[in-house]
């Protein structure tokens, strides 16, 4: 018979694969740093069941180390999360270590297509872009001695010695001359490929604080993620917006300071020009994202959105997808503006409110799942 | 199922000649038992505590879990596990190379030592090998009877409040213990009366059945003790809050025994969990000594030399309670032999002097034996922590810098290093939480009060917990907390959480 444990193990496992989703839906909740290491590596750690208790909030509790440096050094790393030595472990060696495993994008995006069942995306205009590509799918008589092939040349001294009648069976040596070097050489190919654009807009007026970014930030992590995996090549243009719009590098999309009031319209109006000017809507799949907390500034500036949105973005897009994060000073009145208009979701319009970071999930689900 | 097994031949006469190095040097120790186990058992024996036996729970399955894959990834190796009872079992990897089993063993004798005399490990139960084999008996029998889902559900809402002990519970005041004894004496006659006869029923749900049966039984002497006992409890120890609960929260029998059983054994390991620094430093300072002046063939210093430094590699994250316990202890050594301390020697100006003090006192053995027995991890840094010592061990503290979004060294001073490893120590790193009130509001809702040094909750955290003891309360639970420099009370009543400032 085997140990008990290996019961309670098999139940962990079944809990941890009931709720999969449960342990995902906290992961992303929490906005777990997911650093990008190397190409397309991410850590993620393994799954753990956390049992809630009260417990010190981990950023403002900083703590103790050893070593070498001066004071504003960066302390290498996280700090461990379960820095408090374990119960009754007094064993020697037993190192609190943080296990990690390591999750290829392409796997991370089947987790979270799985959990949310996503539908694979129908990309339209299929296979218009036309890229050109090298690769080495062919032998060359000439070429740079680093591309050398060197079974193709040893085969082709090879023939040539039984060919010239100087091959000797008993000393088998094979010695290349010149004109047996065969190189690896390149075919250009044409391939067609979906291409596709990401355009995020966020209104970065006094209303949105940190939290509201926060919460912009994981969600577009995941969408990007997502579309990703199902677009080989994807562009992502950034733009925030108070009054006025600015189109921003992602490192400022998601640091900017809030200020100013706000003018929707400033931003539909950069999203229209920057479609129009860099992707022609035949070609590309562009999805428009706007999040704010749905305070425009005037009936007025919405109706000009509302415009905007129907003579230019709405025809050129997939989706436009609109999310309304909820804060405590926005009157969230654009949301309702959009649905009086539209009647809610439509076929180009995704429509969801993200109430807290637990939200976040959900309203992933409810702009990709339409799989458009 | 034999998983592990004695030793025999070669390491038992390497352990009988470890133990007599161990006896030489003073050192006090319950019997000591050594048995080998391949790695995947030594894996189930520290996912369980270094027991053999538990209660069924997918906890132990996910540090299981942990532990293999970390040995499976080579992540993490353990070469042995040391319980405290009495005689004092210890594991050792059978894999382990032959200097290895001997670092392990002088080790362990350190850690055999301690437990025995440090003061702290006073009170506690050395059967506890028995005891939680029947911990586990009992609650499978539970199982049976109410489901396995339902008891693990109840369970995972107790682990929840697992942390909410109470130091002073470790000790119990002679006047507690005499009423105490005169209780079970009482009882004694009254379960003959009752025609039940002693039973394996926890002291836990005993005193819980007392409780009950007080309101329906008028039994007017009884009760007075019973009250005694009751009223110094809550005034003493408002921070037991598991114990709290087995007073006054409206449960089952069953679960109130479940709750006695879980505060039983986290009372269990608390001690350790208050010595971590001092428990391992004591056993470092032992298996470096007992091995560099007399275990050590000299064909294997190399090997020692490079396991002992993995064992006290130093870290930016942490610090390492092997790595600071040894060179305090030794530090206290050096300083005692020396008399570098007293009047005198804090009063002297001229450093020269002071850097080469020495009066010869020779006390550095004779403190350092007293300093294991009457010292916890925060006495001990309290009291022995030099700013010497810090600058030399090249200690910091850092803390999180929002602007650059990383973690950061904060300073090298003295006073902030102490400061920040005691708040560390405080409370064996757990917030205080006390229960203030039982009846708040007048309406039985549990009022609990952290006690704030500084450090917010984590409130995602802190709302999941209320839920699982109102699960219990069943009636409305709140939090008194600070929160970003607000007063504010959680409140949780079943539906939904209401901060109310």
């Amino acid at each position: 018979m085997d140990h008990p444990i290996k019961r309670d193990h098999a139940r962990f496992r079944k809990i941890v694969k009931g709720r999969i989703r449960e342990n995902l839906r906290k992961y992303v909740s929490h906005g777990s740093q997911i650093i990008p290491k190397g190409t397309d590596k991410f850590t993620v750690p393994m799954p753990t069941i956390d049992i809630p208790r009260f417990k010190f909030g981990d950023k403002s509790q900083g703590g103790m180390g050893q070593g070498q440096g001066q004071p504003g050094d960066p302390v290498d790393g996280q700090q461990d999360p379960n820095g408090q030595p374990g119960q009754g472990e007094t064993g020697e060696g037993e190192g609190n270590k943080e296990l990690e495993v390591e999750l290829s994008l392409e796997e991370l995006a089947r987790i979270l297509g799985e959990e949310l069942e996503l539908p694979n995306i129908e990309p339209k205009g299929k296979k218009s872009l036309k890229s050109v590509v090298d690769r080495y799918t062919n032998i060359g008589t000439t070429g740079p001695d680093s591309l050398r092939h060197l079974r193709r040349t040893y085969k082709q001294a090879l023939k040539r010695q039984i060919a010239t009648d100087s091959y000797d069976p008993d000393n088998p040596a094979v010695i290349p001359v010149r004109r047996d070097f065969r190189y690896r050489s390149s075919d250009t190919k044409v391939e067609m490929q979906n291409a596709a654009v990401v355009i995020y807009m966020m209104d970065v007026s006094g209303s949105m604080g940190d939290e509201q970014k926060e919460i912009v930030r994981t969600e577009s992590f995941w969408i990007n993620l997502w579309l990703k995996s199902q677009y080989k090549d994807i562009k992502i243009r950034y733009i925030i917006h108070d009054a006025t719009a600015k189109e921003v590098d992602e490192h400022t999309f998601f640091r900017t300071r809030e200020s100013g009031g706000t003018l929707i319209s400033s931003a539909y109006n950069l999203c229209k020009e920057i479609i129009d000017k860099d992707y022609n809507p035949n070609e590309w799949n562009i999805y428009p994202f706007h999040f704010s907390d749905g305070d425009n500034w005037s009936a007025d500036d919405t109706k000009l959105c509302l415009d905007l949105l129907d003579n230019h973005i709405f025809p050129a897009s997939n989706v436009f997808c609109y999310g309304q994060v909820e804060s405590r000073y926005g009157s969230g009145q654009f949301y309702k503006d959009l649905t009086a208009k539209y009647g809610g979701n439509s076929d180009k319009l995704t429509l969801s409110k993200i109430k807290n970071k637990e939200g976040i999930l959900d309203s992933i689900k409810e702009f990709l799942s339409k799989g458009k | 199922m034999n998983r592990t097994k004695p030793i025999t031949g070669e390491l038992l006469a390497l352990k009988n000649q470890i133990e007599q190095y161990a006896r030489d040097y003073g050192l006090d120790f319950y019997p000591q038992i050594f048995e080998v186990c391949d790695y995947d058992t030594i894996n189930i024996l520290a996912a369980q505590g270094g027991f053999p036996n538990r209660y069924p729970h997918w906890k132990f399955g996910m540090d299981y879990d942990q532990l293999s894959k970390g040995y499976a990834y080579g992540l993490q190796k353990i070469y042995e596990m040391v319980i405290n009872t009495n005689p004092c079992y210890a594991y050792l990897l059978q894999a382990n190379n032959w200097v290895d089993q001997k670092i392990v063993m002088a080790h362990v004798y350190g850690h055999n030592d301690f437990f025995k005399n440090n003061a702290w490990f006073s009170n506690t139960n050395r059967n506890m090998m028995d005891v939680m084999a029947n911990h586990g008996t009992k609650i499978r029998r539970y199982m049976e009877r109410f489901g396995a889902d339902a008891v693990e559900a109840f369970i995972d809402k107790v682990l929840s409040l697992e942390n909410l002990l109470d130091i002073n519970e470790l000790f119990e005041t002679s006047a507690l213990k005499r009423s105490r004894k005169e209780l079970v004496e009482q009882e004694k006659v009254e379960s003959e009366d009752d025609g039940y006869l002693i039973d394996d029923r926890s002291a836990a749900l005993k005193s819980f059945m007392r409780t009950k049966a007080r309101s329906s039984k008028k039994d007017e002497k009884k009760e007075e003790a019973q009250e005694h006992i009751v009223a110094e409890r809550t005034q003493v120890s408002t921070k037991d809050i598991l114990g709290y609960l087995i007073q006054h929260a409206p449960i089952e029998e069953w679960q109130a025994d479940i709750i006695g059983i879980l505060r039983e054994e986290a009372y269990y390991f608390l001690p350790q969990r208050m010595t971590k620094i001092m428990n391992e430093g004591w056993a470092s300072y032992w298996h470096s000594t007992i091995m560099t002046q007399k275990a050590l063939d000299a064909s294997e210093i190399v090997d020692f030399a490079d396991k002992h430094a993995g064992v006290m590699h130093m870290s930016k994250q942490n610090i390492n309670p092997y790595k600071v316990g040894i060179e305090l202890m030794r530090d206290i050594e050096y300083r005692w032999n020396r008399g570098m301390f007293g009047k005198d020697y804090n009063e002297c100006t001229n450093m020269k002097d002071k850097l080469s003090w020495d009066t010869k006192l020779g006390k550095g053995k004779e403190k350092i034996f007293e300093v294991r027995k009457s010292h916890n991890d925060i006495s001990f840094i309290d009291e022995f922590l030099t700013p010497d010592f810090c600058e030399r061990q090249q200690l910091f503290t850092y803390k999180y810098n929002p602007r650059s979004g990383r973690f950061e060294i904060d300073s090298k001073d003295f006073k902030a290093i102490k400061q920040k490893l005691l708040s560390q120590l405080t409370n064996f790193g757990q917030p205080i939480i006390e229960v203030e009130d039982g009846n708040y509001m007048n309406r039985k809702e549990l009022l609990l009060n952290h006690v704030h040094y500084g450090v917010d909750l984590d409130v995602g955290f802190a709302n999941e917990t209320l839920r699982n003891l109102f699960a219990i309360w069943r009636r409305p639970v709140n939090l008194k907390t600070k929160y970003e420099e607000k007063e504010v009370v959680f409140h949780f009543d079943g539906k939904e959480f209401k901060p109310q400032a």
